[in-house]
Parts: C-alpha cells; sequence; structure tokens
C-alpha cells in the first residue's frame, strides 16, 4: 500500500508534466490543426539555452525565464518562416517538414553541445518528505505542480474570459469571418505557436531534472508521452490533454514501479495504439462538435 | 453631395477571364441599394471585392472619397464597412454573446451589446447559447447584430432571406429600414428575392453575367414587367 502511494505521487508528478506538454500539443492543434511533432526538440532547444545561461550566471532562475522566452520565441520563428509556408492540403505535409525540424534542431545541438547527457539541476530539493512514514512528495514536485496548476489557470483564464482570447480562437475556428471582423487572423496563429511552445518549453525545464539530464534526444519518451496523453483526450480539448497527462503519468509510473522501467515505454506506445484503434477520437471528444 | 460608397467600373476575376465587368455604382448615407440578379450573376464576387477579399483587375472604389483598393479585410471594418457573408458566418463554436463581442473586438473599448438585444430579443434569450444551436433565423439575427456592434456605415448583406421563412425574412426587412431611416446606414442588400429587397430599397440594379444591364429606383424596378420576366423571372 505505502508503495501504491508513493507511486500514486510521482505518478501525478510525471503526469502533470505530460498534461502540460500535452497541452502544448492542443494549443497548436487548435490553432493550426497540426501535431506539432518537433515540439520536443524545440523544446530542448530552449532548455539548452536555459541551461546554458544557468551555467553562466549561477541563476536557475534566470535559465528558467530564458528557456521559456526562447519558447515563444521559436515558436513565433517556426511559425511565421516555416510552418506558414507548409502547404497543409494534407496534413502529413506539415507533419513531414516538423520531423525535418526535429532532425535539423538534433544535429545542431548535437554539433554545439555533444551528445552526451549534461547534467541539469534542479532548483528544489527532490528528497521527499515523509508522511506516516512513506516518502510522497518533494519540494520539487511541489514546484511542478504549482507551476502546471499556473500555467493551466493562466491559459484558461486568456482563452475565456480576454479579449484577445477570444480573438485566439475565433481565428481558429472561422478565419474567414474573422478577417472580415477585424481579427488580425495570421498575428494570431502566430502568437498560438508562441504560447504552445513556451508552454512545451516549461515542460522540458521541469522533465530535464528528473531524467537523465540534458541530451538532444532528452525529451523523445516525453513526447510520445504527452502525444499519447493529448491523443487519450481528443487533441482538440485542453481539459482532455491535462486528464489524459495525468493518466499516462501514472500508467507510466504503475508500470516501472511493479513491471521494471524497461517495460514503461512500451506500455504508453501499446496505449497509444489502444486509443487510435479504439477510440481515435479521443474519450473527451464531444461527438462531431467541429466540421471544418 | 458626393455618395458614400462610389464603385467605379470594376472589373474582378478568379484568374481565368473577369466575372465581373466594368460595374460601377453608388450607395449614399441613409440609403439602401439592391443587387439583384441569379445565380452565378456575380452579386457575391461583388462584396467580397468591397470587403477586400477580392482584389480587383481594374476600377476604383471610395468610400467618402477614401481609395479603399489594397486595404486588407481586417481592416476594412475600421473604414465602417462590415460585410455578412453567404450563409451567415455565425461562429458555431462560439456562443451568442461571443459572437457579438466578436464584432466590436476591433475597438478599443468594450462593446456595447445591450442596444443589440434590445433590437434582437430572440437573442437576449440564447446568449449563452452556441452558435449550432440556433435555427436559421436567430444566426441571420446574430450575423447582423455582430455587424451592427461594429457600428458600420455601409453594411454589406449577402442573401439574408435565403433558406428563411417569409416571415422571418419580413422582419429583417423591416429591420433594415428602420435601421436605415433612425441611424442612416447604408445598405448593400445582395437578393434573389426580388420581391423582398424591391420592397425596402430605395435603389435596385441587376447584375446579368457580370455585367450591370439596369439601374433604377426600386419602385421602378419593381413596376417593370419586361425586366422582371427576362432577368428577374417572376
Ligand atoms: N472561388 C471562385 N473561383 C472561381 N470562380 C468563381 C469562384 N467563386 C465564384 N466563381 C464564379 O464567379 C461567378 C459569379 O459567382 P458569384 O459571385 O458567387 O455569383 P452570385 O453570388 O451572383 O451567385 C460564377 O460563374 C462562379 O462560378
Ligand atoms: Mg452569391
Amino acid at each position: 500500500m505505502d508503495r501504491f502511494l508513493y507511486l500514486t505521487f510521482d505518478g501525478l508528478s510525471r503526469g502533470a508534466v505530460y498534461a502540460a506538454f500535452a497541452l502544448a500539443l492542443v494549443l497548436i492543434w487548435r490553432a493550426a490543426r497540426i501535431v506539432n511533432f518537433a515540439q520536443g526538440a524545440m523544446a530542448v532547444a530552449t532548455a539548452y539555452a536555459g541551461y546554458s545561461v544557468t551555467n553562466a550566471t549561477g541563476s536557475y532562475w534566470l535559465g528558467f525565464i530564458v528557456a521559456i522566452v526562447g519558447g515563444l520565441v521559436l515558436g513565433a520563428l517556426v511559425e511565421r518562416v516555416v510552418m506558414r509556408f507548409v502547404d497543409h492540403s494534407s496534413p502529413l505535409n506539415g507533419v513531414v517538414v516538423a520531423l525535418g525540424l526535429v532532425l535539423i534542431i538534433q544535429g545542431v545541438l548535437g554539433m554545439i553541445y555533444g551528445n552526451e547527457f549534461r547534467p541539469a539541476p534542479a532548483p528544489f530539493s527532490r528528497d521527499a518528505f515523509q508522511f506516516g512514514g512513506v516518502a510522497l512528495l518533494s519540494r520539487y514536485d511541489l514546484f511542478v505542480f504549482a507551476a502546471v496548476g499556473a500555467v493551466v489557470v493562466l491559459l484558461t483564464l486568456l482563452f475565456t474570459r480576454t479579449p484577445t482570447g477570444l480573438r485566439m480562437r475565433a481565428a481558429a475556428f472561422a478565419p474567414d469571418v474573422s478577417r472580415l471582423l477585424g481579427v488580425p487572423v495570421s498575428g494570431m496563429l502566430t502568437l498560438g505557436w508562441a504560447l504552445a511552445a513556451a508552454v512545451g518549453s516549461l515542460a522540458g525545464m521541469l522533465v530535464v531534472p528528473t531524467e537523465l539530464g540534458l541530451h538532444p534526444n532528452a525529451m523523445d519518451l516525453l513526447f510520445i508521452s504527452a502525444f499519447t496523453a493529448a491523443v487519450l483526450g481528443g487533441l482538440d480539448s485542453p481539459v482532455g490533454a491535462v486528464v489524459g497527462g495525468l493518466v499516462v503519468g501514472l500508467l507510466l509510473t504503475y508500470v516501472s514501479g511493479y513491471l521494471g522501467a524497461t517495460v514503461a515505454p512500451m506500455a504508453v506506445l501499446i496505449l497509444l495504439v489502444v486509443v487510435l484503434l479504439g477510440r481515435p477520437d479521443g474519450l473527451f471528444s464531444r461527438a462531431k462538435a467541429r466540421t471544418a | 453631395m458626393s455618395a458614400l460608397l462610389e464603385v467605379h467600373e470594376l472589373t474582378v476575376g478568379y484568374g481565368a477571364a473577369p466575372v465581373l465587368h466594368d460595374v460601377s455604382l453608388t450607395v449614399d448615407a441613409g440609403q439602401i441599394v439592391a443587387v439583384l440578379g441569379a445565380n452565378g450573376a456575380g452579386k457575391t464576387t461583388l462584396l467580397r471585392t468591397l470587403s477586400g477579399q477580392l482584389k480587383s483587375e481594374a476600377g476604383r472604389i471610395t468610400l467618402d472619397d477614401q481609395d479603399l483598393r489594397g486595404v486588407k479585410v481586417e481592416r476594412m471594418v475600421r473604414h465602417g464597412i462590415a460585410h455578412v457573408p453567404e450563409g451567415r458566418g455565425v461562429v458555431t463554436e462560439l456562443t451568442v454573446d461571443e459572437n457579438l463581442r466578436l464584432g466590436g473586438l476591433w475597438r478599443k473599448q468594450k462593446p456595447k451589446l445591450d442596444g443589440i438585444y434590445d433590437l434582437f430579443p430572440a437573442l437576449a434569450q440564447r446568449r449563452s447559447h452556441l452558435g449550432h444551436q440556433l435555427s436559421g433565423g436567430e444566426r441571420q439575427m446574430l450575423a447582423i447584430g455582430r455587424a451592427l456592434v461594429a457600428e458600420p456605415r455601409l453594411l454589406l448583406l449577402d442573401e439574408p432571406s435565403l433558406g428563411l421563412a417569409p416571415k422571418i425574412t419580413a422582419q429583417i426587412m423591416a429591420l433594415l429600414r428602420d435601421l436605415r431611416d433612425r441611424t442612416g446606414l447604408a445598405v448593400l442588400l445582395v437578393e434573389q428575392n426580388v420581391r423582398s429587397a424591391l420592397s425596402v430599397a430605395d435603389q435596385g440594379l441587376v447584375l446579368s453575367l457580370g455585367r450591370v444591364v439596369t439601374r433604377n429606383d426600386a419602385a421602378a424596378l419593381a413596376g417593370d414587367a419586361d425586366l422582371r420576366h427576362v432577368y428577374l423571372g417572376f
């Protein structure tokens, strides 16, 4: 039972990170109908930038801010310079271009930083507090929950309470009509990419200290897990992404806890295939809410 | 006094041969001008060009003597042009209230929706309904209401009566007449429902194969038996 509790909290903490990363995928999907397969590589790139600043200045938080702002900038750049010019008549085009970006980003990072794991310290202790003799939560876990919670709340407020959020939703649902109403549709698309990439960078910064460290491929498993979470949640649904993230986090942790860490990636892939075959619209999709 | 909207010898196409040829028309402030013509005559093309969605190959478009060619679609609303497209363009995933607010977001000030809800009591009862939950008539009212939130000088309406019951169509026409009389709104009203359109319009013009074949007072057009027979089919 103690072990189960321990694994549950560990799974929720992992799941929160997957949830954030899945949210980023959902943001771009809603804005542009593209699954951003480059999001893991983009997040790694900004994490490298962040940790370079941290190493140079000794301040974790300065590096953290650089990574998030770097995400905003990189997201906007990828949309303006690359994705804007992709012919979206076939969904495959965007996927191929995104995979090309992955190769480029990982190649460049390998050239600059080398292909070995670099240590990436956490800003808070990862030693768990004891609750009734069971080690459940560390300060770092609390930081993860707070950061992901803040992102969820801020995004919800943005989309439901602000004029810009309304513009972004309208631009995604009905670009032509939105233009007639004075909405700068292409600017909203850029903003969507920028926000999504920043959320992806945050998730990347949160996951790195819990893994082996920084590496050009450091977020491959994060991407697959978050993609599974997003698909589980229906790709279109922010709530679905969060719930999906927590479910995948728990599953991964239980599997590696009870069956061994090497089985965990396989479990995620199996879940992904099962969801794609059984419920391709996700567990949370509203029935045919969207036709365009 | 010069007209509010002046269109001079406008030629527009979709790449190949032009669809509109040398189209000229004027709309004064406080005037409803009906654009009539069969399917494929080029009515929608005309409105899409006026709101900047299509580029003209030749000709002039001015609003209050200001050149509108080259103005981007998303800036047209700042010039006082509101376009309710064919099929109404309600954002079906947004609520009634959100759709209306969207119409006024281009301004710095918070949009004032009370007046619109007074105009359309049916919408006031459905503020938090999603667009796709509305009937055709409610959608048309929402689309017109949303255009009015922008407080335009010129309203471009593309076949508002399409698919609506005669009673609802009559309501919409009465509303246009009222807006014109009360606020001096100018309307360019594209319709295939000739009778309804001419019942509120001051002037009318008939498009056929992309050319203006007749322009006249609405009353004269309604009484012109030859014209009715040849171009309007009633
Ligand atoms: N997107 C388009 N591409 C090419 N031709 C078009 C396009 N839209 C309309 N047309 C053509 O332009 C002509 C006028 O169409 P339209 O303006 O929609 O007429 P109306 O609104 O009077 O029914 C038609 O012959 C139509 O086939
Ligand atoms: Mg038409």
